[in-house]
């Protein structure tokens, strides 16, 4: 409807909102006047080389397991096991990275290193796998299967580690955790890559266009011939691999690994999607959406930083506009339904 | 009364209640300190604050929606009860006030903001676990209170028996909250006609207006009546914990989800009963406390508990799967 | 006799759609009346105001025994004794059979009591004598068990005035009767009755008066004794319809489908038929019939206990829609908003769902341009009025959604095209149009089959027509060499 009534307005914004879509739109309009706010507020404080770089450094984290909670909640599900696959991938990398790795560097070295990686992101798959055959095999809801599985994967972490930080890998880790390639954090440039791949996977292949459509109506998409099933199977094996991808990220900022690392973020995965644009009931929202409300979370977090407020004032803020937009979006509406009658 | 036994026998609570019985019965003879009144007392001494908070979410799945928010409002509750007994001499009357109080408007809040911003309530209200948790953090710059007024660490207690050595057999205020919440509960599902309108808002939300029943008050009396016992366990919480830790509570939200849908409250709404509740959380309490007598490491706990759940989870689906067929069977055909 | 409620001069706006243009009408004590119109006249609307649950646009008066009432809600509607039974029933499915029938006693906040309930339910049954188990839940009820317990809650209530929605679209012809039984027997009572339904040969055996509605505007309150079918169908459409039975085929076609001993028990039984190619095949029967059960099986998603599925001849075994889709088989399902599109979803995705593994381009991605150009074909080719393919398919009339489906389907290529239900929801000269189109993909010889419990669609739309009864097919009709009526009759009996 809002494009709609945006196109017929002459000339001005229009095209332009035409062409990124009123969702991404209002973010960017959101994002600029916190630009502009915290600039007048903070000036160079906030707009100099470090802090832009230490954001940098921060957003991957929640970044990449945003992406992770996204592509479920396009299907019209939910994954709240991403936290502690991210974790057992982490734990299962870092063992492999004691038993395989040799110390010294050299060809077995690095490729001892890859295998242990791999290894990791394969177990990610098989918790994916387990997760969408329960959902879309057994029709049992998202949110309970990924309940399950989160106690479950975590209790196998926990059990295996009795709770304790494994620490000590490889210099690799150091470097893709700390280093930078001219300037840029490596582990930006890593969340750069892959949210531009699952840009792509998500509106250029047949699976991202049959997410959407399974995420609005699965008994109609099923009745079109597409293999529904199997999209959901493939989604939950997406958002385990994109979650043991954060946890190798995790695991390369803190330099350790834990069963219990980056358990606030699970809540506020779904909170950055859904204010990126991401319909909590399935089928609408896009990575760029996404992408611009997590550099409005971050923006928040580091400003309010520096103004020395709590790092807790800041979810405070971060719920708030979660329900600002909402409550916006709502208030819109009814002047809508208003003009109607007048 | 025959057909209606029978009738029970099929329900969910019948299945569950079977298991948790052979339960009962394998950790009694398998372990020696299960089956005591003291082991007993313990469980629902440690249970009493989950438990509280499943009777009262329970209401809001019955009624169609979902909080993820009670843990904040628990902690906000005490953090407020306890700040102003250590200032003021208020009493019990006074804390319970302020705890209950300030649990039922938070969740009023919640009512208003999932009736009227129309997008799905689990969302709401991750979002104002956010905002209630941050501010608490904030306010409280996440510092715990650790001393408490005598009187209330003290509580309140009755000894109603002792064992063969002597020892006494104490009935706490965790156990009686515990009681206290699921009474209630049970009298606002089953005995009032409240909880009527509750149910027939989450099994069909569009015929429950057609009725005249308001959206906005039933969900006021869901999410408030979830404040008001988040408020109420906060207290017993407190005092068994013997201090206030801000950021203790958060995070336990889904532990509580858990037990609520063991006892086969159904997401979708409409479904869901207290003493399913009661058995579910038994059931998790029995799991976790038959594993440490068995002498299973506690590391593994998490592991066995995650996999009783996902096992019930799916057999609930399976059940449920030819009642919601039926379900759709006449909409499609009605429409 | 008294009049129970008057409108006066209703109107009503859904932002730029003027559902209802000035609507009078009198319901009187005791009257049996029937509202009839086309999908989308107004009718749902009408009685939602009636029910309070929307307020009628300013200038517009309501007024129940001469009382004028100013702000009707819901809760004050049922209290004045207007009760409706809508579509869709508006029962719990997760509470008891005396629950829903008691559904008004729980109002308010107070302690709830048993005793009552269990005798309002009872007695509501008593008086209109039917019998149900008053512990059973909703959710296992049949749906005809189910329109009881809807029914018995209305009269609950010291009903005034019953509106019934499309009571009878999902009844068989017994329960029909039954029904209309109990119709006479709420006005016995001196209860009105309105009849909303768009089936006008059981309106018009029970109706005293009939009021057309056509496009939100009135056409007029009728004398039901004057009124005959067709005249109604002119009233309600607007306009009289020639129609032509379809010419017999001519040269003989080689079959696309034959199906021989066709059993799924519960459903269908010892089904035999063949569609040729260049042929429309319709199968008419009442909900429930199997005529849906049996498409289904057609298209691989209900598999068959017994018999053959025979594909240009060859035996298939159909383990999914997918594989019917592979054997050239498409099924436009009859219930178009929840299975048939993807509402929500917009018209270029909806087109391309079924065929977007054959859209793949470098690199195994979906290739933008080689979509658009499918997307700009078929609707072009349908003659789709849209704005853009990428608004959503809920913002088409139902006749451009239905011509949305046909694309999709029509994309994949198909040998037979097996439509149920197609013109459900479509207005008059949608459907003209849809029917059209059908008969253009006939005569370039694709085979068709053409499910409705609509009797005209089929007969005036089919070179042959099977009637279905209770999983049976009961009798084989040629339109070109027999009468509507023998038809209607068929399925009656």
């Amino acid at each position: 409807m809002s494009a709609v009534r945006g196109a017929s307005r002459p000339g001005g914004l229009a095209p332009v909102i035409r062409r990124i879509g009123v969702v991404n739109s209002r973010l960017t309009a959101l994002l600029l006047l916190l630009v502009l706010v915290f600039g007048v507020v903070l000036g160079n404080a906030l707009f100099n080389g470090a802090s832009i770089r230490s954001m940098a450094y921060q957003l991957p984290e929640l970044g990449i397991l945003s992406l992770a909670m996204m592509v479920p909640l396009l299907s019209g599900g939910l994954d709240l096991s991403i936290i502690s696959t991210a974790n057992l991938v982490a734990l299962t990398v870092a063992f492999l990275f004691h038993a395989l790795v040799p110390h010294q560097p050299g060809v077995l070295w690095i490729v001892m290193q890859l295998v242990a990686i791999l290894a990791g992101l394969a177990l990610a798959c098989v918790i994916g796998l387990v997760n969408g055959l329960i959902i879309a095999r057994l029709e049992v809801s998202p949110i309970l299967t990924t309940l399950g599985a989160m106690t479950l994967v975590k209790g196998i972490s926990i059990g295996l580690t009795h709770g304790n930080v494994v620490t000590g890998f490889p210099a690799t880790m150091v470097f893709i955790g700390n280093g930078a390639i001219a300037g840029v954090p490596l582990v930006m440039l890593i969340f750069i890559a892959v949210a531009a791949v699952m840009s792509v996977i998500l509106n250029h292949t047949s699976f991202g266009h049959l997410v959407t459509m399974v995420g609005s109506n699965e008994e109609a998409t099923r009745y079109s011939g597409v293999h529904t099933k199997r999209t959901l199977v493939k989604v939950y094996i997406a958002s385990s691999l994109l979650a043991g991808i954060g946890g190798l990220i995790m695991m390369a900022r803190f330099n350790s690994a834990n069963a219990a690392y980056g358990e606030s973020y699970l809540l506020i995965t779904i909170l950055a999607a859904v204010l990126g644009g991401i319909s909590p009931s399935g089928g609408f929202g896009k990575v760029t959406g996404l992408v611009i409300a997590l550099v409005i979370l971050q923006l928040i977090s580091t400003a309010f930083n520096l103004m020395n407020f709590s790092q807790f004032l800041t979810l405070t803020i971060w719920g708030g506009t979660l329900i600002a937009v909402a409550g916006l979006g709502r208030i819109r509406e009814r002047l809508r339904f208003l003009q109607r009658f007048n | 009364m025959r057909s209606g036994l029978r009738a029970f026998a099929r329900t969910h609570e019948a299945r569950l209640l079977a298991v948790t019985v052979l339960l009962f019965v394998f950790l009694s003879f398998a372990t020696r300190n299960f089956f005591s009144i003291q082991n007993g007392l313990d469980l629902l001494t440690s249970y009493a604050f989950p438990g509280m908070l499943a009777a009262g979410l329970v209401v809001v799945i019955v009624a169609g929606g979902l909080d993820i928010s009670f843990t904040a409002v628990a902690s906000i509750a005490q953090f407020l009860a306890v700040s102003a007994i250590g200032r003021y001499d208020l009493g019990w009357a006074g804390l319970c006030g302020i705890a209950i109080g300030s649990g039922l408007l938070l969740g009023l809040l919640n009512a208003i903001l999932v009736t009227w911003l129309r997008i799905a309530s689990i969302i709401v209200t991750i979002a104002m676990l956010n905002v209630y948790y941050g501010l608490l953090m904030f306010l409280s710059h996440g510092n715990s209170i650790n001393t408490l007024p005598g009187w209330y660490i003290d509580g309140l207690s009755w000894v109603i028996g002792a064992d063969a050595h002597g020892n006494p057999y104490i009935l706490n205020m965790q156990i009686l909250g515990l009681g206290l919440s699921f009474l209630l509960t049970w009298l606002l599902l089953n005995r009032t006609t409240t909880g009527r309108q509750l149910r027939a808002l989450g099994g069909n939300p569009e015929a429950a207006k057609r009725v005249g029943f308001s959206t906005l008050r039933l969900n006021m009396v869901a999410y408030g009546y979830m404040g008001f016992t988040a408020g109420l366990a906060s207290i017993v919480e407190a005092q068994v914990a013997g201090s206030v830790v801000p950021n203790m509570l958060v995070g336990r939200e889904l532990d509580v989800l858990a037990a609520v849908v063991l006892g086969g409250a159904s997401l979708l709404g409409g479904i869901g009963s207290v003493s399913g509740t009661f058995i579910g959380l038994a059931l998790l309490a029995m799991v976790h406390n038959g594993l440490i007598l068995l002498g299973v490491s506690s590391f593994w706990i998490d592991c066995v508990t995650g996999f009783v759940f996902l096992t019930a989870v799916a057999t609930i689906a399976w059940e449920r799967r030819r009642q919601r067929a039926a379900i759709r069977r006449t909409i499609v055909a009605a429409a | 006799m008294a009049r129970f409620l008057e409108l006066r001069n209703i109107s009503k706006r859904f932002g730029g759609v003027q559902a209802l243009k000035s609507v009078d009408l009198d319901i009187e004590a005791g009257e049996v009346h029937c509202l009839a119109g086309e999908n989308g006249c107004g009718k749902s609307t009408l009685i939602k105001i009636i029910a309070g649950v929307h307020p009628p646009d300013p200038g517009g008066t309501i007024l129940i025994d001469g009382e004028e009432q100013s702000g009707l809600t819901p809760a004050e509607s049922l209290r004045r004794g207007i009760q409706v039974i809508y579509q869709d029933l508006s029962l719990f499915p997760n509470m008891t059979v005396a629950e829903n029938i008691a559904i008004e006693h729980q109002r308010g906040v107070r302690l709830l009591r048993w005793g009552p309930v269990q005798r309002i339910a009872r007695s509501a049954m008593q008086q209109i004598g039917v019998s149900l188990d008053l512990d059973r839940h909703v959710s296992d009820l049949s749906i005809a068990e189910r329109q009881l317990v809807a029914i018995c809650r209305a009269s609950a209530n010291e009903a005034r005035l019953v509106i019934m929605d499309e009571p009878t679209a999902s009844l068989t012809r017994r329960e029909v009767d039954a029904l209309l039984h109990l119709t006479l027997e709420l006005k016995r009572r001196s209860v009105a009755v309105v009849f909303v339904s768009h089936r006008l040969d059981e309106v018009l055996e029970i109706a005293e008066r009939v009021t057309v509605l056509q496009n939100g505007e009135k056409r007029g309150t009728f004398d039901a004794r004057d009124m005959t079918s067709r005249r109604l169908g002119e009233l309600m459409t607007g306009r009289s319809f020639e129609h032509h039975v379809m010419d017999p085929l001519g040269a003989p076609t080689p079959p696309v489908l034959s199906v021989r001993g066709l059993s799924r028990s519960g459903d269908y039984e010892d089904i035999s038929l063949s569609v040729r190619e260049g042929e429309i095949l319709g199968i008419t029967g009442r909900l429930g019939s199997g005529r849906t059960e049996l498409a289904l099986s057609l298209f691989g998603m209900h598999r068959p206990d017994r018999g053959e599925i025979l594909v240009a001849g060859r035996p298939v075994t159909l383990h999914s829609n997918r594989e019917a889709i592979e054997h050239g088989i498409a099924y436009l399902s009859e219930d178009r908003l929840s299975l048939g599109l993807v509402m929500e979803q917009p018209i270029a995705a909806n087109v391309a769902v079924t065929v977007i593994d054959r859209l793949l381009g470098r690199l195994g991605l979906v290739a933008a341009d080689a979509r658009q150009d499918l997307v700009r074909h078929w609707i072009g080719e349908l003659g789709i009025k849209i704005g853009s393919p990428d608004d959503a398919v809920s913002t088409l009339s139902g006749g451009n959604q239905q011509r949305v489906g046909l694309a999709k389907w029509l994309a994949t290529g198909p040998k037979l095209l097996i439509l149920d239900s197609p013109t459900v929801g479509v207005d008059v000269g949608a459907k003209d149009g849809i029917y059209r189109i059908v008969r253009r993909l006939a005569e370039a010889g694709l085979a068709v089959i053409l499910i409705s419990d609509e009797i005209p669609e089929v007969f005036y739309n089919s070179h042959r027509v099977l009637v279905m009864r209770e999983g049976r097919i009961t009798g084989e009709f040629e339109p070109h060499r027999c009468e509507e009526a023998v038809l209607q009759e068929a399925v009656d009996a």
